[in-house]
């Protein structure tokens, strides 16, 4: 099973939540941090890293000797990747999708293919807990391909919970199609609720079953409540606010290794999604 | 005309509250939300919206399955798999890079331009306001952050305002490099735990890269004072100007929830005093 930890708003609690339920959970599992702009995940599980692989991303390069100028190259390019200027070809990489496109219509087969580093993915483990990560090269604006690439290390026969970035564009799409259950942090305000309505619109989209924890469920109102009741989305875990777990997670301890009472909620929060998510448990 | 972009690396650090904070405090300005993706700052602004524009940009591959005789090239020169069996398009996979339309034998595939979010020019009780909103699953925000940071300068400029401060979105990929190429400076809003103090060295670093003036504000400071007095340590080392702290105040809630900014929601407290000596230090840094 594969359940991916989103939230629309930043800084609702989703590495919070995606470590403390790796580290909780009865079952081999695996975490994948894909919100690779900014990983957090790291910090709080300190994995011993085995392995640690450059992630490319293939670009052209062109064979002046072979080029007649033709301009083929930039026609096809939707992404002005590719222009002639004068006597020359330039490519500016940093605009390239990979699509391959100019390379394909190339008649002079003056294009090859070279590689563009956007990152890195890391792996390694703790007690028994996989760990992969990706590391966006900072100045690099794609990372949509990093975050397939970390997502390729999902193993089936693991619980795989995945750390999504915020937002609802491209990157968290990256980071949801295709799981089994998205489960979405949120805080009871203005600002998480609004955001929380975009994920939402982002889950239905994908056809994916959504459950919601609700992180100081005490600081706001009720709107994400009563949200939640009109929407027919259920409220797995509410967590108050609490000075100790701010202080913990500033340090970069885990809220179950602060208060261990709260690895039972945990459990429970597990065995509540795979009862949603029509698995049996193993 | 200055602008000042305000990032964080981290999300959820206060980026829009201290935006908010600096649009009852400035004087003459346009502010801009450059968080197109999650965009909060209208909550508290309730613009009134004056003009309303799509935003055109993108394409989607769509076949059409009359004219189409299943030779295959299309699915075999896809690198995003976005072709089923079927000859049908995931709208979601295509990345709008037009290879198979171009490709086609029968020219049995479409290539139409998307309208992927809308951008807004408002009034608010602050002055005028640039914004705009990101279709869900929508690519090309980086594309809509450069138009909307651009309406919010073109509004600055014609009304002859000093500032345009723009509320960026986390991370520090496509949409952060978007928000701050040619402002005049950024301002990290960080938090004092070790994933803001992670984050914020990687969005220090990426302003370093596109060599925009960076200055530092640690919110929630006393929730770890030494996390907190560690981050301004590694930004003085970078260059990067520490110009004030913020304390843990649920104030900021309260005046989320009451649609207000904090100098609106308590003028008399402490966040509220904090808050505009960040700001007189932001001016005295921009000058």
């Amino acid at each position: 099973m594969i359940i991916s930890i989103a939230s629309g708003k930043g800084g609702t609690g989703k590495t919070t939540i995606a470590t403390n339920l790796a580290i909780s959970v009865d079952t081999p599992v695996q975490i994948l941090d894909c919100d690779v702009e900014e990983p957090n995940a790291h910090l709080f599980l300190r994995p011993q890293m085995e392995e640690t692989r450059t992630f490319t991303t293939p670009v052209p390069e062109v064979d002046m000797e072979k080029c007649t100028l033709c301009g083929k190259c930039g026609e096809i390019c939707q992404f002005r990747a590719i222009v002639v200027i004068g006597e020359t070809v330039l490519p500016f990489v940093e605009m390239c999708h990979s699509c391959g496109g100019c390379m394909e219509v190339c008649p002079e087969k003056a294009i090859t293919e070279t590689t563009r580093e956007l990152g890195f993915v890391q792996s390694g483990r703790l007690n028994g807990v996989e760990f992969v990560h990706g590391k966006l090269r900072v100045g690099e604006a794609m990372s949509p391909p990093l975050i397939k690439a970390v997502r390729a290390y999902a193993r089936p026969e693991l619980l795989t919970i995945i750390d999504a970035p915020p937002g609802t564009s491209c990157p968290v799409i990256s980071a949801m199609k295709g799981v089994d259950f998205v489960l979405l942090v949120t805080e009871p305000t203005p600002f998480g609720l609004h955001d929380l309505k975009l994920a939402v619109g982002a889950v239905r989209i994908l056809d994916i079953p959504c459950g919601l924890v609700i992180n100081r469920s005490d600081m706001g109102d009720e709107g994400v409540l009563d949200y939640a009741k009109a929407e027919n989305i259920p409220v797995l875990m509410e967590i108050p606010f609490d000075r100790k777990i701010a202080e913990a997670y500033s340090r970069g301890d885990m809220i179950v290794t602060a208060m261990p009472e709260m690895k039972e909620k945990f459990v429970q929060l597990y065995h509540d999604i795979a009862a949603i998510a029509g698995r049996s448990l193993s | 005309m200055k602008e000042i972009v305000i990032i964080s690396g981290k999300g959820g650090t206060g980026k829009t509250s201290i935006v908010s904070a600096f649009a009852s405090l400035a004087e003459s300005k346009v502010l801009c939300d450059a968080d197109v993706d999650a965009a909060d700052l209208h909550l508290i602004m309730a613009p009134e919206i004056k003009e309303r524009h799509n935003f055109d940009a993108g394409h989607t591959a769509k076949i059409n399955l009359d004219q189409c005789t299943q030779c295959g090239l299309c699915r075999e020169l896809c690198r995003w798999d976005a072709i089923s069996e079927n000859y049908g398009v995931d709208g979601i996979e295509c990345e709008g890079c037009g290879v198979c339309w171009y490709f086609c034998p029968e020219k049995a595939i479409e290539f139409p331009l998307n309208t992927c979010g809308e951008w807004y020019i408002s009034h608010t009780r602050f002055g005028p306001m640039a914004h705009a909103r990101l279709g869900i699953a929508e690519e090309n925000s980086g594309k809509l952050v450069a138009l909307i940071r651009g309406k919010g300068k073109e509004l600055a400029e014609e009304k002859g305002l000093e500032y345009l401060i723009t509320d960026g979105p986390p991370g520090v990929g496509c949409p952060v490099i978007a928000s701050i190429g040619g402002a005049s400076a950024v301002l990290i809003v960080a938090e004092p735990t070790v994933s803001g103090k992670h984050d914020m060295e990687r969005v220090s670093e990426l302003a370093a890269f596109f060599k925009v003036p960076a200055m530092l504000c640690v919110n929630k400071f006393d929730l770890n004072p030494e996390m907190g007095k560690s981050i301004e340590t590694f930004a003085e080392g970078k260059n990067v100007k520490p110009i004030g702290r913020v304390s843990f105040d649920p104030d900021f809630t309260r005046a989320m929830v009451a649609g207000q900014t904090i100098v609106e929601f308590n003028e008399q407290g402490e966040a509220c005093r904090e808050a505009r000596t960040i700001w007189e230090n932001v001016i005295a840094n921009l000058k």
